[in-house]
C-alpha cells in the first residue's frame, strides 16, 4: 500500500457509511461496490511511478496524501446562477446537473427528447436494470486501476442516457458535474453511462466543475456504448477549479459502422488526467478524438489515450493540441493498437503544442503498435514557440504585439474548436481558452 | 516638424545593414515623395528585399550606420506595428500562412488598429463587409478565399493577391512591394498590377522591388534604381528598366565597380 494510512482510513470509513446508509440500492449494485472496494484496498492509488508506464509523467502524491471526505447529502444546494456561471449553457439543451455525483432535479432541465431516455443512474439501476447491468462497469472495469476501483466502490448515482434504435436527440444532452460544499477537501465520483442504440444519433456534453478556490478531487468514470451505425458527438470539459484535482476515465465501445467524435477540453484543474480509451470492435467503426488543453501557472494536464483497432476496416483519428504558459506541464500519451487480423485499419494521431513560456514543458509520446498487415498508420508530435515570421506578418499590418499573440493563440486553438458543432459551446470554449491564459486574458469587460 | 512638407515621405540616408555579421546594404540612399512610384531592381542577393524588410521593421537586421526617416521622423526606432499604423505597408515576398485565423477578422482588426491611430472610430461590421466585398472583387478574390484562414492552403498567386487585397483595404501612404510579381502568370500579374494602379495616387507612394522588368509594363514607375552589392549604382526613369531588359545587369555591374573600389577590402571589391 502506497498511501498514507490516514487517507486510506478515510476511504474505508466513508465506504462503510455509504453501504450502511444506501440500504435501498439493488443488491447487485451493493455487491459491485464491495468488490470494487476490495480491489481498491489491494491496489491503492497509482502513487508509484517506477515501472508504471501509464503514470510515468504524472505524480499523484498530492492526491494520495490528502484526506478527501465523501460528501453525504446535507440538503445544501448551490443556486442555479452559480452553476450556470461556471459552465457553458444553452436553454435549448437538455441539462442534467449533478452535485457531488448526485442528481439535482431542481437544477436540471429535461425537454422531451424523442426516443432518448435521460435519467439518474440511481433510478435507472432500478427501472432499467437489464440495460444498466448489461453495460455498467463492463467497459470501465474496476480492475483497470485504483481510481476506477474507488469510483465504482462509491457508485451511487450518475447520469444514464439510452437512445432507442433510430432515435435522434433533438438537442445536445449536457451533463454538469459540480463538486461543492463541505469544510475540508471533498471527493466526488461522477459516473456516466451512455448507450446509443442502432443508428441512434446524439450529442453528449460532460462538464466537470467546481468553485474557483475549492479544494477537491473529481474522479469521474464514463462508459459510452455505440450500437451498429450509431453516431455520437461527445464533449468532455475539464473546467474544475484551480485548486482541484481531476482524474477522469472514459471508455468507449463501438459496434459496426458506428461513428464516435469527441473533444476533450482541459483548462481548469491544478492536476488533471484524461484517460480515454476507445475499442473499435467491429468493421466500419470509426472514431475522431480531438483535444485542447490550455495550462498556466503550475498546472499539470495528462492525456492518456488508447485506441484499440480490434477488427478490420476500422478508422481512428487523434488530434490533440496544447497551449502552455508559465511553468505548466502537459503529458500526451497516445497509443494506437492494431490487432492481428485488423487489416485495412486506418489510424493517424497528432499532438501539437504551443509553448508560450520557456519554462513550460510537454512530454508528447504518440505511439503505434501494429500486428496486422495492410494498414495505414501515422503519427506526429510538435512543440514550439510562437513563430517569429507569423508575429512579424501580423505586426506589419498594424496589430500590436499582444493583439497579434492573442490572434495566434486563438488561431492555434481554433483548429480544434472549429470542429465543435454546437455553436454556443464553440463560442464559450473560445472565450474560456483565452481566460485560461492570464497573460493573454480575455478582452477587457468581457467577463464570464 | 514631422509634417514638414519640404521633407520627402521616405528618406534613406547612407544605410548600412548586416545580417549574421554579413553586410548586405552598404550605404544606400533613397528619397521617395508622395505621388511617386519607385522601382528597385537588381540581381538576386543584391539587397532589394533587405531594404524593403528593414523599412518595414522585420527583426533580425542590424543597422550599423545611416538613418531612415518617414515623414521626417526616425523610422528605425519604431516597432513594425507602429510603422504600419502610420501608413507603411509591406507586401511580402513570401506571405505567411496563419492557420486558424480568419482573413476577415484579421483584416478588420488591422484596419481598426490603423483607424484608431488616426483617431477614427472603429469601422462598423456591415461597412467593413461591404468594403471588403468591393475590394475583393477588384483583385479577383473569391468570397470563399475571403472566408478562409489567412493564406492557409492558398496557391502562390492567391497569396500575392491577398497581399494586394490587404493593401487596398488598409489604404496606407507608402506601399513597399517585395517581389509581388514573382511567380505570377500573366493573368495574375495583370490583376495584381491593376490593384496597385488603383491604389496609386497623389497622396500615395510606392516602392516596388522586383527582379524582372516585366511588371513595369503594367505598373509604370517614375524612377528606376538599380541595386547591386548593397548600393544603388544607377538611377533613371522608365527607360532604364528597358535597357536592363535588353542588356542585363552586367554593364551596370561594371559601372558599380567604381564606388566599390573606393571601399577596399569589402567583399564586393574582391569579387
Amino acid at each position: 500500500m502506497t498511501q498514507s494510512l490516514a487517507t486510506y482510513d478515510n476511504y474505508i470509513a466513508d465506504f462503510l457509511r455509504l453501504q450502511e446508509r444506501d440500504g435501498n440500492a439493488p443488491a447487485w449494485l451493493r455487491d459491485l461496490r464491495r468488490e470494487a472496494f476490495e480491489r481498491f484496498r489491494e491496489t491503492g492509488l497509482p502513487a508509484a511511478r517506477k515501472g508504471n508506464e501509464p503514470w510515468k509523467y504524472t505524480n499523484i502524491a498530492p492526491i494520495a496524501g490528502t484526506s478527501f471526505a465523501y460528501p453525504f447529502p446535507n440538503g445544501v444546494r448551490p443556486a442555479l446562477p452559480d452553476v450556470r456561471a461556471l459552465a457553458p449553457w444553452h436553454d435549448s439543451w437538455a441539462t442534467l446537473v449533478f452535485v457531488n455525483g448526485r442528481h439535482a432535479p431542481e437544477l436540471s432541465r429535461l425537454p422531451a427528447l424523442g426516443g432518448v431516455r435521460v435519467t439518474s443512474l440511481a433510478r435507472a439501476a432500478v427501472e432499467h436494470e437489464d440495460v444498466v447491468r448489461g453495460h455498467l462497469a463492463r467497459h470501465a472495469s474496476f480492475k483497470d486501476g485504483g481510481f476506477t476501483a474507488l469510483n465504482t466502490a462509491f457508485l451511487q448515482d450518475g447520469a444514464f442516457i439510452e437512445a432507442a434504435p433510430d432515435a435522434t436527440a433533438a438537442a445536445p444532452l449536457h451533463l454538469v458535474f459540480l463538486t461543492a460544499g463541505g469544510n475540508g477537501p471533498l471527493v466526488s465520483h461522477p459516473r456516466t453511462l451512455v448507450v446509443a442504440g442502432r443508428d441512434a444519433r446524439l450529442t453528449v456534453i460532460e462538464s466537470y466543475l467546481g468553485a474557483a478556490g475549492a479544494h477537491y478531487l473529481s474522479n469521474p468514470v464514463s462508459e459510452i456504448v455505440l450500437g451498429e451505425g450509431a453516431q455520437v458527438d461527445h464533449y468532455r470539459l475539464m473546467l474544475d477549479g484551480s485548486d482541484a484535482y481531476h482524474v477522469g476515465l472514459s471508455r468507449v465501445y463501438q459496434q459496426r459502422d458506428s461513428t464516435f467524435t469527441s473533444m476533450t477540453f482541459a483548462a481548469g484543474p491544478a492536476l488533471g488526467r484524461n484517460d480515454f480509451a476507445v475499442l473499435l470492435d467491429a468493421p466500419g467503426a470509426s472514431c475522431f478524438l480531438r483535444g485542447l488543453y490550455v495550462t498556466s501557472g503550475s498546472q499539470h494536464i495528462d492525456n492518456y489515450i488508447n485506441i484499440d483497432h480490434a477488427q478490420p476496416h476500422t478508422t481512428s483519428r487523434l488530434y490533440y493540441r496544447g497551449i502552455l504558459d508559465d511553468s505548466s506541464r502537459a503529458v500526451f500519451g497516445g497509443m494506437v493498437l492494431v490487432r492481428e487480423g485488423a487489416v485495412k485499419a486506418d489510424a493517424y494521431q497528432e499532438d501539437k503544442n504551443l509553448l508560450l513560456s520557456d519554462k513550460a514543458e510537454v512530454d508528447s509520446k504518440p505511439s503505434l503498435e501494429i500486428y496486422a498487415d495492410d494498414v495505414k498508420c501515422g503519427h506526429g508530435a510538435t512543440a514550439g514557440a510562437i513563430a517569429d515570421d507569423a508575429m512579424f506578418y501580423m505586426r506589419s499590418r498594424g496589430l500590436d504585439e499582444k493583439t497579434a499573440q492573442v490572434f495566434l493563440v486563438k488561431g492555434f486553438a481554433n483548429e480544434i474548436l472549429d470542429e465543435v458543432r454546437p455553436e454556443p459551446l464553440r463560442e464559450w470554449l473560445e472565450r474560456r481558452t483565452l481566460e485560461a491564459l492570464p497573460h493573454f486574458g480575455a478582452a477587457p469587460g468581457r467577463g464570464r | 516638424m514631422s509634417k514638414n512638407g519640404s521633407r520627402p515621405l521616405l528618406e534613406v540616408r547612407n544605410l548600412h545593414v548586416s545580417v549574421d555579421e554579413t553586410e548586405i546594404l552598404k550605404g544606400l540612399d533613397l528619397e521617395v515623395n508622395l505621388g511617386q512610384v519607385h522601382a528597385i531592381m537588381g540581381p538576386n542577393g543584391s539587397g532589394k528585399s533587405t531594404l524593403a524588410n528593414v523599412i518595414a521593421g522585420r527583426p533580425g537586421y542590424i543597422i550599423t550606420e545611416g538613418n531612415v526617416y518617414y515623414e521626417g521622423e526616425d523610422l528605425l526606432k519604431l516597432p513594425p506595428d507602429e510603422r504600419a499604423r502610420r501608413g507603411l505597408f509591406l507586401a511580402f515576398q513570401y506571405p505567411v500562412e496563419l492557420p486558424g485565423i480568419r482573413n476577415r477578422e484579421f483584416l478588420r482588426t488591422a484596419l481598426d488598429a490603423i483607424r484608431q491611430h488616426r483617431s477614427e472610430p472603429k469601422i462598423a461590421i456591415r461597412e467593413f463587409n461591404k468594403l471588403l466585398e468591393r475590394k475583393a472583387l477588384e483583385v479577383g478574390f473569391s468570397a470563399d478565399l475571403v472566408k478562409r484562414n489567412v493564406n492557409e492552403g492558398f496557391s502562390g498567386g492567391e497569396k500575392k493577391r491577398n497581399e494586394i487585397l490587404q493593401l487596398s483595404v488598409l489604404d496606407p501612404k507608402l506601399a513597399l512591394l517585395d517581389e509581388t510579381d514573382s511567380g505570377l502568370d500573366i493573368d495574375a500579374l495583370k490583376i495584381v498590377a491593376n490593384g496597385v494602379n488603383a491604389f496609386r495616387g497623389p497622396q500615395k507612394a510606392i516602392v516596388l522591388v522586383t527582379h524582372y522588368q516585366r511588371v513595369l509594363n503594367y505598373i509604370t514607375p517614375d524612377f528606376v534604381h538599380v541595386l547591386i552589392g548593397g548600393r544603388i549604382v544607377i538611377s533613371g526613369g522608365r527607360e532604364l528598366a528597358l535597357e536592363l531588359e535588353a542588356r542585363g545587369y552586367e554593364w551596370v555591374r561594371e559601372a558599380g565597380r567604381e564606388p566599390a573600389a573606393a571601399a577596399p577590402g569589402s567583399p564586393e571589391a574582391a569579387e
